[in-house]
């Protein structure tokens, strides 16, 4: 057993748990935040990706004690406040979920492919970002939509801002 | 999964008193945690890599390159100045898992783990590199032993890995298309030292070096070379997902594609 402690979306969680727990399970039964989800268990599918100290990671595929001191973001903490992240109004405006179990996976993998691409995205590298998160409904087209747009909807707020603060 | 001790070691010496035993060393853990998961892994204990600082980044020194083990595919995969002087391996650290992987996987846990199918056994190996652990120096080629196995001894960890930038390098792989691991994979190095060829995925002991290729290679290094040329197939992998004349095919295909990189 270890005492694990990590800030998950801006609050301290603390639990002490046995070392071979996983990190998605501590986020969805310690921290209680259940928007991350185990599909496969076996680090394909992706719907358990949240963000590690700014990074995208699979939670099937860490040790919880392993995150331990690290900074977390999950799907909860993605929009920091009433209003939706421009990924996930993407994701609503395109239509980019059916059932919705591999979204919170596909916005986090998707939020991160955009901070790694600050020189903006096209099709083919966004497809093949997206190796890594796997959905069984929507065929893909309609989540490739709605990161390209999320991606050059976002650009244009940082366009915005760098002028605000030139000016 | 098996219940196991972790530990978080701060320097190499830390982590080679604690990997005693049934202990393991854990890395980015993308191999060994699934591997604990179906528990075809059953360490005791767990100590951790990632926390120990002299195992990070990357080094470029002229044509000297090093690369300590601690270092993610990510970060090898968008190093700028490695790009600038072996370009083959940022494009094969971004070719690995997906990048969710990248960001945690490192090129010592992938060495040492030497999967038969694994990528960066295929660079080691050409590019003539040398393997440091906190024992000794291992060149490449006495480090990879077999499927899964290495030099490697009890409490001994990989601390980086350095090679010359050839010339010219490149690299090409057919990834399975399920699990995305090369179903064969060929880097190929051109430098002061002649040619080098090197195979993976497709050898049923592991990594290996193809004379036939290199051969053919060292007289012009050029993919219209390598039309007719023929690797014997008797000791290549064969499964459900490619026979063995298939792979022997696939190495030859792939190593078109390399020297084509290689040489643009």
């Amino acid at each position: 057993m270890s005492e694990v402690s990590m800030t998950v979306n801006g609050r301290k969680v603390q639990a002490l748990v046995e070392d071979r727990t996983l990190l998605v399970n501590f986020l969805r039964d310690n921290a209680e935040l259940t928007g991350t989800h185990v599909g496969c268990d076996t680090s394909q599918c992706g719907a358990c990706v949240v963000h590690v100290d700014g990074k995208a990671v699979k939670s099937c595929t860490m040790l919880a004690v392993q995150a331990s001191g690290s900074t977390i973001t999950t799907i909860e903490g993605v929009s920091g406040g009433a209003d939706l992240h421009p990924v996930q109004a993407a994701f609503r405006e395109h239509h980019g979920l059916q059932c919705g179990f591999c979204t919170p996976g596909m916005i986090m993998t998707a939020v991160d492919m955009i901070r790694r691409h600050p020189e903006g995205l096209d099709e083919a590298t966004v497809r093949a970002e997206l190796e890594g998160n796997i959905c069984r409904c929507t065929g893909y087209h309609n989540i490739v939509k709605a990161i390209l747009a999320a991606s050059s909807e976002m650009a244009k707020g940082a366009k915005g801002k760098g002028r605000a603060k030139a000016a | 999964m098996y219940a196991v001790n972790y530990h978080r070691a701060k320097s190499v010496s830390e982590a080679a008193k604690l990997g005693k035993g049934d202990a393991k060393f854990l890395s980015g853990g993308m191999t060994l945690i699934p591997a604990m998961k179906t528990r075809l892994a059953a360490p005791s204990d767990l100590v951790d890599l990632t926390h120990i600082q002299e195992l990070k980044g990357i080094t470029v020194t002229g044509k000297n390159v090093t690369i300590g083990a601690g270092t993610t595919h990510y970060e090898v995969a968008t190093d700028q100045r490695l790009a600038k002087v072996c370009p083959a391996i940022t494009y094969l650290a971004g070719l690995i898992g997906d990048p969710a992987v990248r960001h945690r996987g490192t090129i010592g846990g992938s060495i040492a783990n030497n999967d038969p199918a694994a990528d960066y056994p295929a660079a080691m190996l050409a590019l003539g590199a040398t393997i440091t652990t906190n024992k000794r120096s291992i060149p490449a080629e006495k480090f990879f032993k077999g499927l899964f196995e290495t030099a490697l001894k009890e409490g001994e960890i990989v601390t980086s890995v350095s090679f010359t930038a050839p010339a010219k390098c490149g690299y090409a792989k057919f990834p399975n298309p399920a699990s995305r691991y090369a179903m064969t994979g060929v880097f190929v190095a051109k430098g002061k030292e002649g040619v080098r060829v090197a195979v993976t995925g497709a050898g049923d002991d592991g990594v290996f070096r193809s004379r036939e290729l290199e051969a053919a290679l060292s007289r012009s290094f050029a993919v219209d070379t390598l039309e007719g040329v023929r690797v014997p197939s008797d000791s290549l992998m064969d499964d459900m997902h490619a026979s063995s004349d298939y792979r022997a095919a696939l190495i030859i295909a792939m190593a078109k594609r390399a020297v084509a990189q290689a040489s643009a």
